[in-house]
């Protein structure tokens, strides 16, 4: 009885919580459509979730790229492939690496950033305050940081492909002594752009989860200080493994 | 809505509300007179500022209606209540500022938001409401940067910005000193003159409510168990009401 207890309550919560997510992002695109968007206030956010998190992306980019390259130019060069190189860094950044890894890093960052946010606004009453005033959460604060992202995630994916390849570019000149001219010929013979529109759009999907992800588990948040440090890393931590899941479905169906 | 010579601006009636398997309200009813100061006594946790949220319309009772204006807004769209909330203020115990705004973009967001006036007369308009509650000075301060009694006032002022009909107010002098206390009750006493409205004022400062309050209603175990003048209250023969008064710990309240 236990067991079946624990189950139900589970597969209740599980449904609750999905159904909260639904309905929080659907009322916040039902206000993007109806262009009832805080321009300001989604720059203002713009700036905040995206351009200061370009830093942390173009970093963990170059070394991505760079670690593709070491691997892949060893055995190219070992087995006389090193005209390759190129396009097996373009490959994996464009099409997996770079829209993928750009999410993860910026929903460690913004991702844990939104939860915190919102969620200590719901401790201090905050959000109740907006409430009494007749405004709408989900236009007030969900919507602002829900476009920054929509706008935000893809140019920074573009980044982290362009400086992935940069880096794979340097690591394989460096150290397989594979021309820049060579490399970037593989690139191009490699990747066009219908792939990187394909990365672009699983930007676009990512921002969502990351965004919503965040910004239901601020506004459920329960119970003080404690209650923010819990939203805060389930918020990252859910937003990570729909990240995973839905990058698979997407190559599924984008590239399969 | 009318009672005799009185009118009424707001109605609890019958009202019963459960967190969970906590009660916190069971059949609540209170009326709340246009143009007077309605305070509410009880003990912590009795569930004063439930009540307030009904009024406001942000919690909703299981059973029970509370109408405002004569209409009843618990079967309300969210769309409906917020116009409903447009006339009706809550200031919050402790403030409730957005804490990323400035003083003066915080009292100015509901008229942003709800008014089409122009910047020019939105901030006239917020200079008044801080003016009214002594913070003309700290409208380009965060709220991080202002004292607790600050707060509270710069509450009040985002509060009667947009002039409501009912401005509600959970523990104004709570963890305040008798010297800022003083100036809050004269402060809620002077925007009641101002605005020529209603307050709800919930309070454990007896001193403040006898000050201020024309109507005072006691909440015990879930219920109004007494309601009348501040003077009826004041010499009221209920036990419960003489004990809570007295501050006595004898007597039909249970420790």
């Amino acid at each position: 009885m236990k067991f079946l207890d624990r189950f139900g309550r589970a597969t209740a919560g599980f449904f609750e919580y999905a159904g909260g997510l639904t309905l929080l992002s659907a009322e916040s695109f039902g206000f993007v459509v109806r262009a009832r968007i805080r321009v300001a206030e989604t720059i203002s956010q713009a700036a905040l979730l995206g351009v200061q998190s370009l830093v942390i992306v173009l970093l963990t980019s170059l070394f991505t790229g760079a670690v593709i390259s070491l691997e892949s130019a060893q055995q190219a060069v070992a087995y006389g492939f090193s005209a390759f190189v190129g396009g097996a860094v373009a490959y994996g950044s464009v099409r997996e690496l770079g829209p993928m890894l750009t999410a993860v890093v910026v929903a460690g960052r913004v991702g844990a950033a939104i939860a915190a946010e919102l969620g200590s606004m719901v401790v201090t009453e905050q959000i109740e305050a907006l409430r009494s005033m007749g405004l709408e959460p989900s236009r007030f604060l969900v919507v602002p940081r829900l476009v920054a992202l929509l706008l935000m995630l893809p140019l920074l994916t573009i980044f982290a492909d362009v400086v992935s390849i940069v880096g794979g570019a340097w690591i394989a000149q460096v150290y397989a002594h594979i021309s820049y001219e060579s490399f970037i010929s593989s690139v191009r013979e490699s990747i066009g752009m219908r792939d990187v529109l394909k990365g672009i759009l699983k930007a676009f999907v990512f921002a969502t989860i990351i965004a919503m992800v965040g910004a239901y588990q601020g506004l459920s948040t329960r119970g003080g200080a404690a209650g923010v440090g819990r939203s805060t890393t389930f918020a990252v931590v859910l937003a990570i493994i729909l990240i995973f899941i839905s990058n698979f479905v997407l190559s599924f169906f984008l590239f399969g | 809505m009318s009672e005799g010579n009185t009118k009424v601006i707001a109605r609890i009636e019958d009202a019963t509300l459960a967190f969970g398997e906590r009660v916190i309200l069971k059949n609540c009813s209170i009326d709340i007179v246009e143009g007077a100061i309605t305070c509410i006594i009880g003990l912590s946790g009795a569930g004063k500022s439930t009540i307030l949220r009904l009024l406001d319309g942000l919690l909703l009772p299981s059973a029970g209606h509370v109408y405002v204006h004569g209409r009843d807004i618990c079967h309300m769209s969210e769309e409906q209540l917020n116009k409903v909330r447009q006339k009706i203020s809550l200031s919050f115990q402790f403030s409730a500022l957005l804490d990323s705004l400035t003083v003066g973009d915080n009292v100015a967001l509901p008229l942003r938001e709800h008014t089409r006036l122009s910047e020019a007369e939105i901030r006239r308009t917020v200079m008044d409401a801080l003016d009214s509650v002594g913070l003309v000075r700290a409208y380009d301060n965060l709220p991080a940067e202002l004292s607790g009694g600050m707060l509270k006032r710069a509450g009040f002022a985002r509060a009667i910005v947009t002039r409501p009909e009912l401005v509600l107010y959970d523990e104004p002098t709570t963890g305040l000193d008798p010297i800022v206390t003083n100036l809050i009750t004269d402060t809620i006493l002077r925007l009641r003159e101002k605005l020529n409205g209603s307050a709800v004022v919930i309070s454990h400062d007896l001193q403040s409510i006898f000050a201020m309050a024309d109507y005072v209603a006691m909440l015990f175990e879930g219920a109004i168990i007494a309601y009348d003048s501040a003077d009826g209250i004041r010499n009221s023969r209920n036990p419960i009401v003489q004990q809570f008064l007295s501050g006595s710990e004898i007597g039909p309240i249970p420790i």
